[in-house]
């Protein structure tokens, strides 16, 4: 079996037996974390009450009240979290960031988000580290071709950046990529989105976290919501392990947990709470300069700043909260990767983990109002949340500012699931993103 | 990984099995409206807690079985063969 | 530290050449690599991640932070690999790079392995704890695999000089494994480390098997085997890890961990000149001891709490060792190559400083049961040890020894000892603790938790916190204030803990440093170790799962055959199958157009076993078949065949296949080749789970049947010369027929479908027999010209008859009414999926539609339909090509799209852009050819 990643044309800077990208790799030069600014939050006592209660302190619960008082001038707001900010799926995601999706509904919405990260470093004065390194899509079987082909066009149309990369350009591109045919499922080609990439998640957290602290928002850290206090159908309040507070309007903003929140304030949401599990190495020298995707052998792969491999694949089946996975799941994790990089055979996997994803029936998201007045809701993103962290928070910042669904997040109600206009993304989630 | 049960095998490993979700599904007559349709279609338990769940023993004997499995600690505390428990057949 | 010239379990008979950062050296049998350079004297092996400090071996185990290495050359070349876990060998080459790795740039050579086990004990760790839990379980009967991650057994008594029943441990040690391996349900794994814990009662283990052994002794070996082991009983005896202490210029190369320096001096004859000892306990002073027992210097023992009384500070003193208590190492100093040549002490508000070659530090013992937080069993501060211990838990696990909190030796043989027994019991085999060794019960006093000692001038950026990444007191403080209050946030701001070694030594100090600063104890949290244990390799987990068997490849008996007859394969799912057969020098165009032609004007063979095939029998047969499908089913002859789809529970479309009842109670349905296992398993679910009481059997046959489709207009005269005993003729055998009979000298079952729109009849027989068939129906052909045909062509023919591939041609959404199949669903009765088509959004108008088209030139598949594809963007998108052909028969470029409420739009010319160009093409019915059908019933 051929497996030699290198070869005629495929320029890869050999160093004493060993494989170096150093002189122009994507690695950050600023691998610590110094450059974590002096002060990052005040750790307020609750109020009485507040404008606006949001409910979950992950990234899209902080990105909500962000961009409610940047955008919308509403600082009265607090965001409760039951453990620390982030715990959830901020920190156990792969960070990738995209926006090449099929469906028109959701590349309105992924390229809204994307849009955003790209000036979203200036927007909250923090280095997050996003960095647009590209994001290739593999194509092994001739179905994936014409699919790949498919969401090229269809992403042009929609005035998202794509392109096809062919066997000499994928060489080219990402050279230690193994694409020699003699192997199980042989890559055809790439889609390639150049502006798609990666950034800093806990990085993300700290500057949405600080902004928002920054612009009045009050941040309550170890404060579980145990009930929601009604009048009628309309919200008042949230009753939490630090008491009662009041609330004018309240957004749930809890992933994995969605459903929980949603029954305590008596509705319920179509989702389906499952592990993810992502992994990564130790530290090596920069060898991978782009995001790599692969449905066909199921496994998804970056190398993040500081020089981890950074994995991950589909979702265990089952229903879980318990943040933790199966141990097969990662087992075909690693021989999908060798499938694309047999020379990974050496590194270790370092840490493995599995966040709590939120899984609508249609793989899209759910953002909007809920059957109880003056609470909104936002969960469903699965395994592709991260992506949407600056526009999912815009949205929903929006509806719960205006009363009102954005036309963006329009499509994506609640009430789809009852009319049937669901907006299908499962191609899109099939390897995890 | 799981170590499942099979009421017909015993225990094996859950790469053996496939997972069912929900065994408290129940199909609603074809006469009820869109909404209860819906409900049907996508709606389903998700506990934090005990579950019952349908599992089926696919790489095995292919049988379809009911399982209780906590879902904050994976630990499973009863399988029983489809239809053997009035309250689990869907 | 130097060699002893006696002393140590290593083979001075036996000496070892390996290399280090290029330099040729020389160890012993029985060294690690840690020892080895220590011994030829390379105190500094790298610089560390951001300070760029020297950095060299500062434990003798899993503790450590800085000896980690590149080890091996070539495919062989492992990144970050902890030296002291590593055994020399000849011909062992390793650099000293500790915190980044690099990638070999070549491929894997060694084999990897896995293994399923199942036991009734599984003891992790074989020290005194694990040894006896071990042998008492064993005693009894249970099934025991003992797992060690050293080369040897025995633990902390490798270290510790401690008589047991009067004698060396060591004999101890060789009776105990003795005793085990006379049992011969028992399974001593060394070189093992339990990785991962897996819920009910599994762990994962990782066997070093050949990895430590020169390159020639490796022959036919595996490198390593992962094991997965499910136990009855697991007792976790890991022991404990020791912790390094904070204070300023903490991370000179030669302040080690005080147990190791022991490991050191009794393992590998290793002894340093000059050691000064700093400790917050008893134990390190049996470093002290020992070192002076061998001929070392101990200049003090520098203890942070008052007047130190217990039995092992006594002895010191009567073995004239200087003890300095209430006092602290406030910093150390270094020659010019960064190594330490002196610490500073502070006692009574003076400071002074004494020159040493080795500063032996202890802040205490963490058990180690990472193990039980990966399944976040609970655990708790114990102030009397000044660490987390484990919380005893439900049945199936117990911890014991040091593991459990209880750090002597007398508890870990009595604990074991109780566990061994315990977990014996709980498995149904009866035995008693033999008797528990006599071992010295130390009096030792409490530890005193000391976490960080401030730096005399308040500069504490060179107190290092996290050896490993180079977090220092002075970056936790700026962690709290700059708000952080959780563990988690700290790891993440200061990267605590993110290292290889997962800042295994680094958490509990850490915490404590921030949790002092904003005004809470020091227990709390830790931030949580994640799996597993030590890094696994990315060839170990994967195994043999490589190459050719990362998934099985798929082949129909009559495959040979294909590829005898030139064809071109693809994959399709795990399939192989026949693309198209060029002839010499001919392309793939040529090739279509070909076959193409064959099939219209004569007649074509081709290999269609890959379809799913379900035999589906019972008197409720029909009726099942009725509730799944959208078709009419039970009006269905004997001997008839029926192109039918079904739907999945929310109406879109599932699958498609042709249902040929065979008899009253018995059908033979087709599914499309992708969705065969789906289907079957939607069958079995359906029929188990809500209809239980239909009397229906249903039995997967897809790879016991070899299915040839002979089409065209001669494929009568091919199965007539072929020889059958079955009337082919149009009035006995219509189309949509199905009957049995010889065919070529086969059993067969025909039946008169057709995908290609022609005359066509599909031959099944047992797969044994597939080859033959194909061969026989092939020579039969030769006069008509027969010519096998691939998928390729198969594409283009179904297309021209606007038959649609369910998954190419439709979306996860279209319905049978979107797809043009409407006239399929059955008024008279459900069946699943058909409820959900009355929802609002199934009715409306602009849903997709898959419609025809025609166009001037080629159109790539997966272009978008659009009005005008100028201008500026987004523009509205119409719809999108799933298949698109040439046709050699009616001459014009074709194809199938789905286009939103397309079939009011047939005849509208559209723009066909797959991204750069773009292609008008006018919208058309589906069916381009043989509308009336009149060659495939001909």
């Amino acid at each position: 079996m051929a497996i030699a990643p290198t070869g005629p044309g495929r320029p890869v800077a050999l160093t004493s037996g060993s494989l170096s990208l150093a002189s122009d790799g994507p690695v950050h030069p600023n691998e610590h974390a110094g450059h974590n600014p002096d002060f990052l939050w005040r750790n307020p006592e609750p109020r009485a009450a507040y404008d606006v209660v949001i409910v979950g302190g992950g990234l899209h619960g902080l990105s909500t009240a962000y961009h409610l008082a940047a955008r919308h001038g509403i600082t009265n707001v607090a965001v409760v979290e039951r453990a620390w900010l982030g715990n959830g799926n901020a920190v156990r995601n792969t960070t990738v960031i995209r926006s090449n999706y099929l469906r028109d509904e959701s590349a309105a919405l992924y390229e809204h988000c994307l849009t955003l990260w790209e000036t979203f470093a200036e927007a909250l004065d923090y280095d997050i580290l996003f960095s647009q390194r590209g994001i290739l899509q593999l194509e092994h079987h001739r179905s994936e071709v014409r699919d790949g082909h498919r969401r090229i066009a269809s992403n042009l149309l929609n005035g998202i950046d794509a392109e096809w990369l062919d066997l000499d350009d994928l060489a080219r591109f990402c050279p230690i990529l193994n694409l020699s045919p003699d192997v199980r499922y042989p890559v055809r080609g790439a889609a390639l989105q150049r502006r798609g990439g990666i950034a800093r998640h806990d990085a993300v957290v700290f500057a949405l976290a600080r902004a928002a602290n920054r612009l009045g928002v009050d941040l309550i850290q170890n404060c579980e919501v145990t009930g929601f206090e009604k009048v009628g159908d309309r919200v008042t309040g949230v009753i939490t392990t630090r008491g009662r507070i009041g609330a004018g309007r309240v957004g749930i903003v809890g992933a994995g947990r969605t459903p929980l929140l949603a029954a305590m304030a008596g509705f319920e949401v179509p989702i389906q709470s499952s592990p993810l599990q992502a992994l990564v190495s130790e530290i090596v020298e920069p060898v991978l300069p782009c995001v790599i995707m692969s449905s066909a052998v199921h496994v998804y792969i970056s190398q993040a700043h500081k020089g981890e491999l950074v994995m991950g694949a589909g979702r265990d089946p089952y229903t879980s909260y318990a943040q933790r996975g199966s141990f097969h799941v990662l087992e075909d994790q690693m021989a999908a990767v060798l499938e694309l990089f047999p020379i990974f055979s050496r590194i270790h996997l370092l840490r493995t983990w599995a966040g709590i994803v939120d899984v609508s029936p249609d793989a899209s998201p759910i953002i909007g109002t809920t059957p109880i007045r003056e609470l909104f809701v936002n969960c469903g993103w699965g395994t592709g949340g991260f992506k949407a962290t600056p526009g999912a928070g815009w949205l929903l910042a929006h509806t719960i500012a205006t009363g009102t669904p954005h036309a963006l997040n329009a499509p994506f109600s609640l009430e789809r699931f009852e009319t049937g206009a669901l907006i299908d993304e499962h191609g899109a989630a099939a390897v995890a993103h | 990984m799981l170590l499942i049960r099979c009421p017909w095998c015993g225990e094996r490993e859950e790469r053996e099995f496939h997972y069912g979700g929900d065994a408290a599904v129940k199909t609603p007559p074809v006469e009820a409206d869109d909404r209860t349709w819906a409900h049907f279609l996508y709606w389903r338990h998700n506990p934090a807690g005990p579950f019952t769940e349908r599992w089926v023993h696919n790489l095995g004997c292919r049988r379809w079985f009911i399982a209780v499995r906590d879902t904050t600690t994976h630990q499973i505390s009863a399988t029983w063969p489809f239809g053997a428990n009035p309250e689990g057949s869907g | 530290m130097k060699r002893r010239p006696d002393g140590g379990a290593i083979d001075r008979t036996r000496p070892i050449a390996f290399r280090f950062d290029g330099r040729l050296l020389t160890a012993f049998a029985g060294d690690t690599l840690a020892s080895a350079l220590l011994a030829n004297g390379i105190a500094a092996l790298g610089r560390s991640v951001t300070a760029g400090r020297p950095r060299g071996v500062m434990s003798a185990g899993l503790e450590e932070a800085h000896a980690f290495v590149q080890l091996g050359i070539g495919a062989e070349s492992e990144p970050l690999v902890r030296a002291t876990g590593v055994e020399v060998f000849d011909g062992l080459s390793a650099e000293g790079r500790i915190t980044k790795g690099v990638l070999p740039g070549v491929p894997e050579t060694a084999r990897f392995e896995k293994r399923f086990a199942h036991c009734d004990v599984l003891v992790i760790g074989g020290g005194p704890a694990g040894l006896s839990a071990a042998t008492t379980a064993a005693a009894g009967g249970a099934r025991v695999i003992l797992a060690e991650t050293g080369s040897r057994l025995g633990g902390a008594l490798l270290r510790d000089q401690e008589q047991m029943d009067g004698h060396p441990a060591a004999e101890w040690i060789a009776a105990a494994g003795l005793a085990l391996r006379r049992q011969p349900e028992v399974r001593i794994m060394l070189r093992t480390t339990a990785m991962i814990s897996l819920d009910q009662n599994g762990v994962v283990l990782v066997e070093r098997v050949s990895g430590h052994l020169p390159a020639t002794e490796r022959t036919g070996l595996p490198d390593r085997r992962l094991w997965q082991v499910r136990a009855r009983e697991i007792v976790l005896a890991t022991g404990a890890l020791e912790r390094p202490l904070v204070f300023p210029d903490n991370d000179r190369p030669g302040v080690m961990l005080a147990a190791a320096v022991r490991t050191y001096l009794h393992q590998f004859a290793l002894r340093p000149d000059r050691t000064v000892v700093f400790t917050t306990n008893d134990d390190a002073y049996r470093t002290a001891l020992d070192l002076v027992a061998a001929g070392g210097t101990v200049a003090a023992v520098v203890d942070v709490r008052p007047g130190p009384a217990g039995d092992l500070p006594a002895a010191a003193r009567a073995a004239g060792i200087t003890i300095i208590d209430e006092a602290e190492v406030t910093g150390t100093e270094a020659g010019p190559d960064g190594v330490l040549s002196g610490v500073v002490i502070s006692h009574d508000g003076a400071a002074r400083m004494i020159p040493c070659d080795v500063l032996a530090v202890s802040g205490g013992w963490d058990p180690a049961i990472d193990l039980i937080h990966q399944v976040r069993a609970p655990t708790r501060w114990d102030d009397g040890i000044g660490a987390f211990v484990p919380v005893p838990g439900p049945g199936g696990r117990q911890v014991v020894g040091a593991a459990s909190g209880a750090l002597t030796l007398h508890a870990a043989v009595t604990s074991g000892h109780a566990a061994g027994v315990e977990a014996a019991r709980r498995t149904g085999f009866e035995t008693v603790a033999g008797p528990v060794p006599a071992v010295r019960l130390w009096r030792e006093e409490a530890p005193r938790l000391v976490t960080r000692v401030p730096a005399p001038d308040g500069d504490e950026s060179r107190s290092f916190v996290d050896l490993h990444r180079d977090v220092t007191v002075a970056g936790v403080l700026r962690a709290t204030g700059a708000g952080i209050q959780s563990v988690e946030h700290l790891k993440r701001y200061t990267l605590t803990g993110t290292g290889v070694e997962q800042g295994r030594t680094a958490k509990v100090n850490a915490a404590a440093v921030a949790h002092t600063a904003i005004g809470l104890p020091p227990g709390g949290t830790t931030s949580s170790a994640r799996p597993p244990i030590e890094p696994i390799s990315f060839g170990t987990m994967a195994g043999r799962a490589t190459g050719p068997r990362f998934d099985p490849v798929r082949t129909p008996p009559a495959h040979d055959a294909q590829a005898a007859a030139g064809a071109v394969f693809e994959t399709v799912g795990q399939w192989q199958r026949a693309r198209y057969f060029p002839t010499p020098g001919e392309a793939l165009a040529e090739a279509v157009v070909r076959e193409c032609r064959a099939v219209r004007t004569g007649v074509g063979i081709m290999d269609a076993s890959t379809l799913g095939k379900i035999d589906v029998q019972g008197p409720d047969a029909a009726e099942f078949l009725e509730r799944l499908y959208m078709n009419r089913v039970a009006n269905l002859k004997p001997g008839r065949a029926r192109y039918a789809a079904m739907a999945h529970l929310d109406g879109s479309l599932f699958d498609d296949g042709v249902i040929m009842r065979l008899a009253a109670d018995r059908f033979f349905v087709t599914t499309s080749t992708s969705h065969a296992g789906p289907v079957m398993d939607w069958m079995e679910e359906w029929l188990q789970t809500e209809w239980p009481g239909l009397k229906v059997w249903l039995t997967s046959i897809t790879e016991q049947w070899t299915t040839l489709a002979v089409a065209g207009p001669s494929a009568r005269t091919v199965l007539e010369a072929a020889g059958t005993d079955l009337d082919l003729s149009r009035e006995a055998f219509p189309f949509m027929a199905v009957r049995t009979g010889r065919v070529g000298g086969f059993d067969a079952q025909v039946a008169r479908v057709s995908f290609s729109g022609e005359l066509a009849f599909e031959v099944s027989v047992p797969g044994y027999d597939g080859a033959a068939l194909w061969a026989a129906l092939v020579a039969a052909g030769a006069g008509q010209g027969i010519t096998p045909y691939g998928l390729e062509a198969l594409s283009v023919l179904r297309a021209e008859k606007g038959y649609l591939i369910v998954g190419q041609d439709t979306e996860p959404d279209t319905t049978a009414s979107d797809a043009g199949l409407g006239w399929m669903i059955k008024a008279d009765r459900d069946y699943i999926g058909k409820r959900a088509l009355g929802r609002r959004d199934f009715q409306r108008p602009d849903r997709y539609q898959v419609v025809g088209f025609r166009a001037d030139g080629p159109v790539m598949e997966g272009s978008q339909l659009v009005s005008d594809p100028s201008g500026a963007r987004p523009i509205p998108i119409a719809g999108s090509v799933s298949t698109s052909h040439w046709s050699g028969a009616l001459g014009v470029h074709f194809g199938l799209a789905r286009v939103k409420g397309g079939r009011a739009r047939i005849g509208e010319t559209l723009q066909a852009h797959d991204g750069a160009r773009s292609v008008p093409v006018v919208l058309a019915d589906p069916v381009l050819y043989d509308r009336e059908g009149l060659r495939r019933d001909g």
